[in-house]
């Protein structure tokens, strides 16, 4: 497999009233065609900007994209002119957002909606895009497309919307989809309907895909590599088999321990992970884990750890061995 | 066994009713949140209430606090019928039942010290009998969930939000109260910090004999804290049972449903798991589908499902099931 993705060293900061904050700081990986990347953290952990600087989404001011390099398809996302970058968004990579409420528009029929990309990237007759249109919103088991083509987005449930803004995506068969968050606000059922929808979507066409989301299960059933980001870091990645049966950074073990699972039989007590979310404008010096870390020592107080590989595919940005303590 | 009922709930209504019109207003219909509910809860015991948005669950635990005046059907607390009572009565009740609301950023006023926040219901029932007694409650209370004493001078915007739920935790705690209907207490936190808030839940429950119903969507969240389950659809109950048996051996295709569509933090089993995909969505709660509630969407539906209502029958000893595949 090819790769399709390179993300070197991305650093996006944002300059708030608190003072700098590193929402993202060099953050690298790759994903490769028709890969399934999981991006599992916690809220604040940059999971979401590290995602839209891919786009160069990140609005200016406060935030801005300071270093690094995104390679797409051969190309620096970063360095490309604005005009090349409207041709990327959309056409080749497309973005699925949290809120579908908050990112369709309301005055616009959903049919006019899902069209427009067609319109924009695929120079399709505005008649031509619509039945298009109605064809997408079928793949997405949208019951009676065409009337619901002429529907505005207030007359849709959240699923439906969201069923919606997939099919917008899928318009111009992008090589990547990137979702964020694509079924926090919705229910389990509706959200197992969708998350089937989108794997089965992007298999068939052989897309990449990138979950955003802090739901660990999620990840497990969809994902096949898996990076966990705490503080704007990718603090462990590996495939989802490493990172679930042998996770190495202690604020991945701790997540695993934390989450009641259905499949444990007793009443098994949690252990949570101790302390607070870090503060991205207050970080601590050294590992930014290490203040809620049980396995620190005198070095995380002071150095912060790089990505190690432990195993083939398989690395962590952590000074401790956990098997040994040292 | 011989525990006592603590709480029961015989055929629960809460209907509101659709009104239109700006100066002439009509009723055009009405939204059936819960409708005909029964459950018991033991003393001491944990029953989770677990459904999806719309399903009401909210509503049926605003009811029994009486949040939301129930449109029929009783609530019968220790022994005693609670619907109805006069306001004084039901004022004394507040003090044997306590919330504790899931958004933990709007349910504590923002002007006020935390201190101020949890002696509040202390005043309000005259517990104590005087400002020393207060102060040493609260900083009692604050210890209790984990906090420092030296916090009640502080304002809820420098909490987080794991902080400020331990703070709605105590204030529910101040007046010592019997029952504490947690609506979902988590699910607004963040993965590393829910644990901590559920594992608080749970040693205050053992410390205190506190008696708890549990409302969430998090299956797995439920799982862990419950000791019985009932699963609502619509404004219906469809299934009870004990922890155990509901994950074990899940009768109600709803049930069946909804556990398939909770993923399991492990890829080896998911990838091997059976994932049933029920179609369509949630239908409006003011147009309910006739017969079974769940026949729209149901893998199993048979004809008569949409004719007749299904009751709640005990199938198995204390799982009972509201289901036409069940035959008593």
């Amino acid at each position: 497999m090819a790769k399709l993705l390179e993300v070197k060293n991305l650093k996006t900061y944002f300059l708030t009233d608190d003072g700098l904050v590193r929402a993202v700081d060099g953050v690298s990986y790759d994903l490769e065609e028709g890969e399934t990347l999981g991006l599992v953290g916690e809220s604040g952990c940059g999971k979401s900007v590290s995602a839209l600087s891919i786009l160069r989404l990140i609005p200016y001011p406060p935030g801005k994209i300071v270093d690094g390099q995104v390679i797409f398809e051969g190309r620096d996302l970063l360095k490309i002119k604005e005009e090349e970058m409207r041709n990327i968004r959309g056409n080749h990579i497309a973005m699925i957002f949290q809120e579908p409420m908050t990112s369709l528009n309301p005055l616009l029929t959903v049919g006019r909606q899902v069209s427009e990309p067609l319109e924009i990237h695929q120079n399709m007759k505005k008649k031509a895009a619509l039945q298009q249109a109605v064809k997408l919103l079928e793949s997405v088991k949208i019951p009676e497309a065409e009337l619901r083509a002429q529907a505005y987005p207030h007359h849709f449930s959240g699923g439906m919307r969201q069923r919606a803004m997939i099919s917008m995506g899928m318009g111009c068969n992008p090589s990547l989809i990137i979702a964020d968050e694509p079924t926090t606000a919705l229910d389990v059922t509706v959200q197992a309907q969708l998350l089937e929808l989108l794997k089965g979507l992007t298999k068939e066409h052989g897309m990449s895909l990138i979950i955003i989301t802090h739901n660990l299960g999620v990840v497990a059933r969809y994902a096949n590599r898996v990076n966990v980001m705490y503080a704007g870091r990718i603090v462990e990645m590996g495939s989802s088999i490493d990172i679930y049966e042998n996770p190495q950074h202690p604020y991945t073990i701790g997540l695993m321990a934390s989450v009641p699972r259905m499949d444990q039989d007793v009443k098994q007590k949690l252990i949570p992970i101790e302390g607070q979310p870090p503060d991205l404008a207050n970080l601590p010096e050294g590992c930014p884990f290490h203040p809620r870390c049980k396995y620190a020592v005198e070095k995380c107080l002071h150095e912060t750890p790089v990505l190690e590989p432990v195993d083939k595919n398989h690395k962590k940005a952590c000074w401790v061995d956990i098997k040994s303590g040292k | 066994m011989e525990n006592k009922n603590l709480l029961e709930v015989e055929n629960l209504r809460v209907y509101f009713p659709v009104h239109r019109g700006t100066l002439i207003k009509k009723k055009v219909g009405e939204v059936k949140a819960v409708d005909d509910v029964s459950f018991k809860i033991l003393k001491g015991e944990t029953l989770g209430l677990v459904g999806e948005s719309g399903s009401g669950k909210t509503t049926a635990g605003q009811a029994i606090l009486q949040i939301e005046p129930p449109t029929a059907g009783k609530i019968i607390f220790e022994g005693k019928d609670i619907t109805g009572l006069e306001k004084n009565e039901r004022r004394k009740l507040r003090r044997e039942m306590q919330m504790i609301f899931q958004d933990p950023f709007s349910s504590l006023n923002p002007r006020m010290k935390i201190g101020n926040i949890i002696e509040e219901p202390l005043i309000a029932h005259k517990l104590t009998n005087n400002r020393k007694e207060n102060k040493e409650r609260v900083e009692e209370l604050l210890q209790m969930v984990g906090l420092m004493p030296s916090m009640a001078e502080r304002f809820p915007h420098e909490f987080s939000g794991g902080q400020r739920q331990r703070i709605g935790i105590a204030r529910a705690l101040a007046v010592n109260p019997k029952l504490i209907i947690c609506d979902e207490p988590v699910s607004a936190l963040d993965v590393s910090i829910q644990a901590q808030v559920i594992n608080l839940i749970e040693e205050i429950q053992e410390k205190l004999n506190l008696t708890y119903l549990f409302i969430a969507h998090d299956l797995a969240v439920v799982r862990h804290i419950s000791d019985r389950i009932a699963v609502m659809y619509l404004g219906k109950l469809v299934e009870v049972a004990s922890r155990i048996d509901l994950y074990r051996n899940p009768l109600h295709p709803y049930t069946k449903a909804l556990l398939s569509a909770v993923p399991i933090p492990d890829p080896r089993l998911e990838a091997t798991r059976e994932h049933i995909v029920l179609k369509g969505e949630i239908p409006s709660p003011m147009f309910p589908p006739s017969g079974c509630r769940f026949h729209t969407r149901c893998p199993e539906a048979m004809p008569e499902c949409s004719s007749r209502i299904p009751q709640l029958k005990e199938v198995d000893s204390h799982h009972f099931v509201s289901c036409h595949l069940f035959k008593d």
